[in-house]
Order: C-alpha cells, then structure tokens, then sequence
C-alpha cells in the first residue's frame, strides 16, 4: 500500500504528534463536543443512507438556478392575494404575539387597502380576526424584508427560472429610516406607498415588459466583486440594475417628470436591489426543498417574535426558538432599549450563502455591523465550517477567489455549534418608530438540534 | 489551613491527554498540594471524590478544575496557572497564520484537497459517541480512516462499514489501536522495516506483539491494518477484513498475509475463508482464544511458512534472580489481547487475577493507560500490599503514541515490591522509547524482562509452581 501523504488528526493531540514525528503532515481538527445532546441524533443522521446523496443533489440543485427578473405584478395578481389578506416576514405567527415593528406594518398595511382610515383604528380588526387573514410571505413563493408585510395592491418583482418555469415575488424596496417595513405607518410612509403603487411600480412593469430580461443571479455575481454583501449592502448592485433598466423606462413614453421622480428613487435608495437579491436566494433554495434525507437549511426567517428555519429533508415544517437582539451600532440616540427583536425573511440571503456569509468580500460595511476587516474574513472562513459547498459563481476575490459557503448544514451547525452569522437592520420595538439600527445577529441555537432530531426521527423510518 | 476549590467550566473541553498535562503542571505549581483538571465523566468524578473533593452536578461535557492548596491566599495564583497550562496545552496551528483550525474532519479534508497530501487519511480518537459522525466525513469524501475511538455502538460500526464498503474505503476500527499504512504507524504503532508480511488484525497489542516478535526475528512488515475487535462478529460481518485482505494482495510486497483475530462468528468465518482462498496471497489464520495457538506460536508459524529461522525469544534476568514463592499471580495489563492471552495460558484454576486497564471501563472520559499509567500504578501498589499476591504479571508496550519513557514511572516502583515481577516488553529495537535502555531500567528495578507475552506468563506460573 501506498504511505499516506498526510493525515487529518480529530481527537487526541498525540496521536497526531505521533504521526509528525514520522516526517508526515498533520492537518488537526480543532474538535470540541457537539451542543447538548446531540450525539445520538447525529450519529442517526451521518449514518442514514440516504444522506450523501441527498445532500449532493439539494446542493446542485441550488446550484443550477438561474433568477431572472420577467415581470412586475400587484400582489392580487402575482399571488391571487385577496382583501384582508396580509403577508408577513418569518416562521406563522398571530396578531396577539406579533412584535411591535410587525403591528405597526400591519396597521399600515390595513390603511394603505382602505381596511381602515387611521391605521391606529385596524389594531381592532386584527384583534377579532373576522375580516383579515396572516399568513407568512414564504408560503406563498415570495420573501419580505423587516416586517415583510404584503397587501394586495403592492406591487411585486416577479423572478423566474427559465429552466424550470418556478417563480418568486418580493415587494418593492422603500428606502431607509421611517418606512413600512420597519415598522412605521406615519401619512409620509403611506403617501410613499401610494406613490409606489400608483407611478413606480406600472413603470418598472413597462419597463421590465420592454426590454430582455434582467439576470439577476448575474448581478449578484458581479456586486459580490463590487463591495456588496447584498444584505446590508446593494449599492453596486442597485446601480447595475438602473444601468439595465433605465433605458426602457425612459423609452416605455411615460411622463418625464415621472421617469425622473422614479430614477432618483432608485438611485437614492441603496438596499433597492436587496428585494431582487432576496427572492433570487429563494428561488434558488426552493429547487432544494423536499429532497428526502437532506440537512441543507431552505429558508431561515424571522417574524420579530420567533426565528423559523426550514429544511431541505423535512418538508414545509418549521423548527423556531426567540428571535435574538442584534449587537451592532444604533442611529442617532436610539439605544438596544429601542430595539425589536430580530426580524424578516431577508436572511434568505445568508442561508443562500450571502449577506453575513460574504461578508469578506463588503469590507467597506464591517464598521457599519460593528466589526473589521480581519472579523469580515474570520466571519466567512467560518461559515465554511457549516456549509456543504462552495458556491462557483459567488466568489470573494480577498479570499483567492474562494467561492462563497453555501448551504447551511444542520449537522454542522450541531457539531461545531457555530451558528449562522447573519447582517440585518434593527427595528424599532414600538410599533410606528421605524428603523434604530444595524448590526449582526444569529438564529437561537436551539432550533438546530430540533430540526436534527426531526431529521434522525425521518431517517430511522 | 489547607484550603480546596472545585469549579465547574461548561462548554470548555480539551481531551483527555491535554488534561493530564494540564493537571501534571498545575500539581508542580508552588503551594498546589493537589490537583485535577478533567471533564467530568462519572469516571473522572468518582476519581475526585476519591481524592476528597466534591463535585456538584456535572454533565461529561463540563470541565472539572479541583484544587487543594496550601493556603486559600494561593488560590488567585493557582487559578492563572491552570489557565495558562490549558492556553500552552491547546496550542495546535504552528507558525504565523491567521487561518482559524477546521472544526470538521469534512472542513479538514476539504482544506486539504488539491495540495499536497491530498490523499490524505483521517485518523479519529474523539469520545466514542462522536466518532461515527467524524469517521463518515472522511467516508464521504472516499478517504480511509482508523478509528482509534472505544465505546462506539455496535450499529454505529455496521452503519460506517456498510458505507465504507459500498465507495471502497477501508475503515480501521473502532477501538483500533494500531495500524502501519504503507509503513506509516498509526495509534500505538511499532516502528518496524518493511518486508514481505501484510498484517490484518483485529486485536491492537495482538498485532503489536506480532510487530515485535517478527522484528526480532528479522523479518520486516509492510502493512498492518487493524480492523477492530467486533469486525468479524456476526453483526459486522467482516466488512473491514474483505477491504483490508484485498487491499494487502493487491500490494506487490506481500508475500504473506497474516489474520489475527479471536475465532470469528462461524457464518463470518466460512465467508472470510473462502475470501481468503480466492486470494492471489497466501492467508495465514492466526486465530487467538481458548484452544488456539498463542500469538508466539502464531509468529513462530508464520517463520516456519516464510522459511526463516525460528529464534530463542530474549529473556533478561535480573542479577539475583526470582526466587520460587507462594500465591496467585496478578496480571496488570495495558494491552486486552495480551491479558486474554495470559488468561488463557494460566486457564481458570489456582485464582489468579488479570485486570486490563484499557478496557472500556477504565478509558471513559480518561486516557488510555499506555498513555497515562497512574490507574495501574495505582492498583500495582495495592497488589504488592495482598497477602495472596505471588507474583506480578506486566506489559510494557512501547511505540509511537504510546509514553514516551514507561520505565521512568514504573521502574521506581517496582524496586519497592517485595514480590517477584514478570514483565513483557512488547516494542522493537526502533521504537522511540529505546527499548533496550527500558528493558534495563525494569531489569535493575528487580524485574524479569520477557520479549514474549505467552513466556513471561509461563514464567510468572512457574514462580509459583503452577502448572500451565
């Protein structure tokens, strides 16, 4: 037999010394006991079967997505949503455990479709439940920001995959500070709606109709090169999508002023691109879900009360613990008082292997989420020890162009109990303050060895 | 005053050798009188119960630190010198780097592919409950691994194996002690020439006196694989006997190919047999238990078969000689294949006792006892002090991985036992402990030193006038 090249020592550290006294090379795993626990349901797991292979097929799956932009549709449209109908960001949850950001979203909403006239006065309808309906964005194909709320008028972005025919929908994006999805519903928040909904959005559906469609894993591809993470930061990639669309939407023959007002919207707003970033991640994660014996995370999300994670192997179930408080910097006085709980589906981003997970390649927002340079690299060297792959077409040059740590594994997640690094904004905890902040948060722990032991269970039947 | 601190630290871990350096160094500190950094395995708390500590509710996954000082005003001082001692302890990346460890066997691997040393192989010694979930990442990424590992579940095994065998890895375990890949030693591995034999073995210190016997005879070894005491239970099946015999006929510098195992399962057997013999590799079954050959007369066989001489197994006396005395012989082992081999030698009559300290009982949550001999130092003592005790039956297993000086710890105490000592020296003249300056220290300290496990057993029942 052929002498080893080298070995990968886990465990004793003498058994490796052992082996470097020989002149062999010794790689040593800094292994440390798995969360509580979880010895048995992970030996249950690593031994099913079906695992490798499943494993292998939810990752290319994953892979072969191609997002592009096709269409932009009122919600009643794009998802059949009907009055009284609201969606939200996160795992179900009702009214009477709902956070002050998504109360506040919901009461805005419920003005912004006529429901009621003083959003104040919706807090009763959302009480009794009669006349409205909650349901999360991620059982109806789509994903929202913050509070993530979708009402029938709003209008869509409307991805595709050309190979497969699937869709997923995002609403537009507003802006920064006192906005909807952070939880503020003040007349200036809703008089920007309308706006949206009456000028902005029927010009980006010409527009989008009149020109070839815009790929937006593409964009991705390149924005990561340009210092966004495309969570916290979209600067680059919202200016690549004007360059794409503003010829068509200066040629679709609508008034200038309009076309204007629109432009300088776009290009004043540097998370616009986060809602196409945001359902291209889910389109891709979606062609994973329901593959038999997979431990690939589909969808993190957080509804400002509960974090939810959903698993390639275990269907639409959803495995939830408290949404954590950020750490980070706050604007202006605001303090962690004023913070909710985390919340929204945007950590789709990081379970596609974005936002948090790139975040080696956005060095110019570390300060931004509280942190340096060197955390920024550390941060994403240590997402690949809780992935199943690298991503080819997501590559960070400061890392040699290492593609970026795709695909969330359970397993490892409970082996090495390193949590998901995730970058998000900070809402206000009372309904109707709107943004205080931005920093990085994780998901609680506990909902790993959950969703493991849902794995284990599936895999001894 | 004497004053004594027990805190418990969850969430840190370090494995048990790291803990017994950490513990060794804090015992030197000034005004430490007594001390104990371990994580707390029932093992461990029944340990530091018996050194007058008490412990308060602890999971195996909390770290232990009991300390007893000279006065209370040490105990800031103590303090810092345990965490030193585990900051110097748990230096593992060399060099400037600042490239954070993998935290996976599968992060290892994956490092490592497309440099040097891709074809690496993974070598797993992580409490027995996590070992399966390590040893499949190398499974997965289609490397052989050697499961150093005990208490892993029987199912586990089959579960890993299976796995193994359907993308032709060979799995070495668990509870594999010792293997030579291509002459690289692994484990507890005998530093030894190659040459024409292929070892398959399921027993560690059974193939290590194999090593050594073949090695003073001359003869070099150019692979010796372990597969684990259970691989040729009916449960395993021999998964790991089949990759490992066709791994050793395919290698051109095999001209034999030794088994070592207990009697396998009888459905195993005729399978493993007719494998065997579809071989192009002459097999040579060296079977060990009640009935069988002892691992002498297996090396002795395989001489015969290779057409070698078969030498005089070296004895060295101490000058005075042991005197013929009354009683039982206690057998204190390290290694369970030479204890069951010394157990059936003296058979079940005359009362005689063979305790193996690196049984599963002993090694929960500890280190095995070729690594850290105080558990045997322990009962050695307390044997020399039983009226009954006739003689005292040891082995010294030498070796990579195993303690780097034996005799410097056990040398000075035997030169207090009143009784007559027999020990077997199992280890080769390259190992890196130097086995012939071991072999004097023993010598000098009153003991009778024996190359072969079956003849220093003999001798120990020929002291006491037993018949064997």
């Amino acid at each position: 037999m052929t002498t080893p090249a080298g070995v990968v020592n886990v465990g004793a550290d003498l058994l490796g010394d052992a082996v470097a006294d020989q002149a062999t090379p010794v790689t040593r795993v800094d292994w440390r006991p798995p969360m509580a626990g979880t010895e048995t349901d992970l030996a249950t797991v690593a031994a099913d079967p079906r695992r490798r292979e499943a494993n292998e097929r939810a990752v290319a799956a994953m892979l072969d997505v191609t997002a592009t932009l096709v269409d932009v549709l009122p919600a009643s449209e794009a998802l059949g949503l009907q009055r009284g109908e609201f969606l939200h960001a996160g795992p179900p949850i009702g009214w009477d455990r709902a956070s002050g950001p998504l109360r506040g979203a919901l009461l805005g909403g419920a003005a912004l479709e006529g429901l009621v006239e003083d959003p104040e006065d919706a807090a009763a309808l959302f009480e009794s439940g009669t006349s409205v309906s909650l349901e999360p964005c991620h059982h109806r194909s789509a994903v929202g920001p913050m509070a993530g709320v979708v009402t029938p008028s709003m209008w869509m972005f409307v991805l595709e995959d050309a190979a497969s025919g699937r869709r997923t929908y995002c609403s537009l994006n507003e802006g920064l500070g006192k906005v909807l999805r952070y939880g503020a519903y003040s007349p200036e928040v809703l008089t920007r709606l309308r706006w949206m909904g009456d000028v902005l959005g029927p010009l980006l559906q010409k527009a989008v109709r009149g020109t070839a469609p815009v790929d937006v894993t593409g964009i991705l591809t390149q924005m990561l090169q340009m210092g966004d993470e495309a969570h916290n930061r979209n600067r680059a990639g919202t200016l690549m999508l004007l360059r794409d669309l503003s010829p068509a939407m200066v040629a679709v023959g609508v008034d200038s002023a309009d076309v204007a007002e629109s432009l300088r919207f776009i290009g004043g707003n540097d998370h616009f691109f986060l809602n196409l970033a945001m359902p291209a991640c889910k389109l891709a994660l979606d062609a994973a879900r329901g593959t038999e014996g997979s431990t690939m995370v589909v969808a993190m999300a957080r509804n400002g009360t509960d974090f939810g994670i959903q698993v390639a192997g275990t269907g639409d179930e959803w495995f939830t613990g408290p949404a954590q408080l950020a750490d980070g910097l706050f604007l202006g006085d605001y303090g962690p008082d004023d913070a909710n709980p985390d919340i929204g589906d945007s950590a789709i981003t990081e379970t596609a292997g974005i936002g948090g997970f790139a975040m080696a390649t956005a060095p110019a927002i570390v300060r931004f989420v509280g942190g340096s340079v060197p955390d920024a690299l550390a941060t994403t060297r240590r997402m690949h020890e809780i992935t199943l792959a690298e991503n080819p077409r997501w590559s960070v040059p400061v890392l040699e162009f290492q593609g970026t740590p795709t695909g969330i594994d359970v397993s490892k997640v409970c082996r090495t109990g390193i949590l998901p690094q995730i970058n998000t904004g900070m809402a206000g905890k009372v309904a109707g303050v709107g943004q205080v902040g931005a920093g990085l948060v994780t998901p609680p722990a506990e909902i790993f060895p959950k969703a493991l032991a849902r794995l284990a269970e599936l895999a001894g039947q | 005053m004497t004053h004594t601190h027990v805190e418990l630290r969850p969430g840190a871990y370090a494995d048990s050798v790291t803990l017994l350096q950490v513990s060794r160094t804090v015992q030197g500190l000034d005004g430490v009188l007594a001390a104990q950094v371990a994580m707390a395995t029932p093992l461990n708390v029944e340990v530091l119960t018996g050194m007058g500590f008490e412990v308060p509710d602890a999971t195996p996954n909390d770290l232990v630190v009991a300390l007893r000082l000279a006065a209370a005003d040490g105990l800031a001082a103590a303090l810092a010198g345990v965490d030193q001692a585990l900051r110097d302890a748990t230096k593992r990346v060399e060099g400037p780097t600042e490239v954070a460890p993998p935290r996976t066997t599968a992060s290892a691997l994956r490092r490592s592919a497309g440099t040097p040393g891709h074809d690496a192989i993974a070598l797993v010694s992580v409490p027995g409950a996590s070992a399966l979930v390590e040893a499949m990442d190398a499974v997965d990424a289609g490397r052989d691994v050697m499961v150093f590992s005990d208490n892993v579940p029987v199912e586990q095994e089959v579960a890993l194996k299976r796995a193994a065998a359907e993308r032709g890895v060979l799995v070495m375990g668990p509870d594999c002690g010792t293997a030579v890949v291509g002459g690289l030693g692994l484990g507890f591995a005998n530093v030894v020439s190659p040459g024409p034999v292929g070892i398959v073995a399921a027993s560690g210190t059974g193939c290590q006196q194999l090593l050594a016997l073949l090695d003073h005879a001359g003869v070099g070894v150019s692979s010796a694989l372990g597969v684990g005491g259970r691989d040729l239970s009916a449960e395993v099946g021999g998964l790991a006997t089949r990759e490992a015999l066709r791994r050793l006929d395919a290698d051109p510098a095999v001209e034999l190919i030794v088994l070592a195992s207990k009697p396998p399962a009888p459905e195993v057997a005729t399978e493993i047999e007719a494998y065997a013999a579809s071989l192009g590799t002459p097999v040579e079954l060296a079977l060990l238990g009640p009935g069988q050959p002892d691992l002498t007369a297996a090396a002795e066989s395989v001489l015969r078969r290779l057409g070698r001489e078969v030498p005089a197994w070296p004895v060295v006396d101490p000058t005075e000689g042991l005197r013929r005395v009354d009683g039982v012989v206690r057998g204190l082992f390290v290694g369970g294949t030479l204890k069951s081999e010394a157990q059936l030698i003296a058979g079940t009559e005359g009362g005689h006792t063979f305790v193996d300290f690196g049984d599963d009982e002993y090694t929960t949550g500890r280190a095995h006892p070729m690594i850290d001999p105080s558990l045997r130092l322990e009962h050695l003592a307390r044997a020399a002090t039983d009226p009954d005790t006739g003689v005292l039956l040891l082995d010294v297993v030498l070796g990579h991985g195993a303690e780097p000086d034996p005799a410097a710890a056990l040398a000075p105490a035997l030169a207090g036992i009143a009784q007559p000592v027999v020990v077997a020296v199992v280890g080769t003249a390259a190992d890196p402990q130097d086995r012939d300056r071991q072999v004097r220290a023993l010598v000098e300290a009153g003991a009778e030193v024996h190359l072969s496990n079956a003849g220093a057993t003999r001798r120990a029942l020929e002291l006491i006038g037993a018949q064997s």
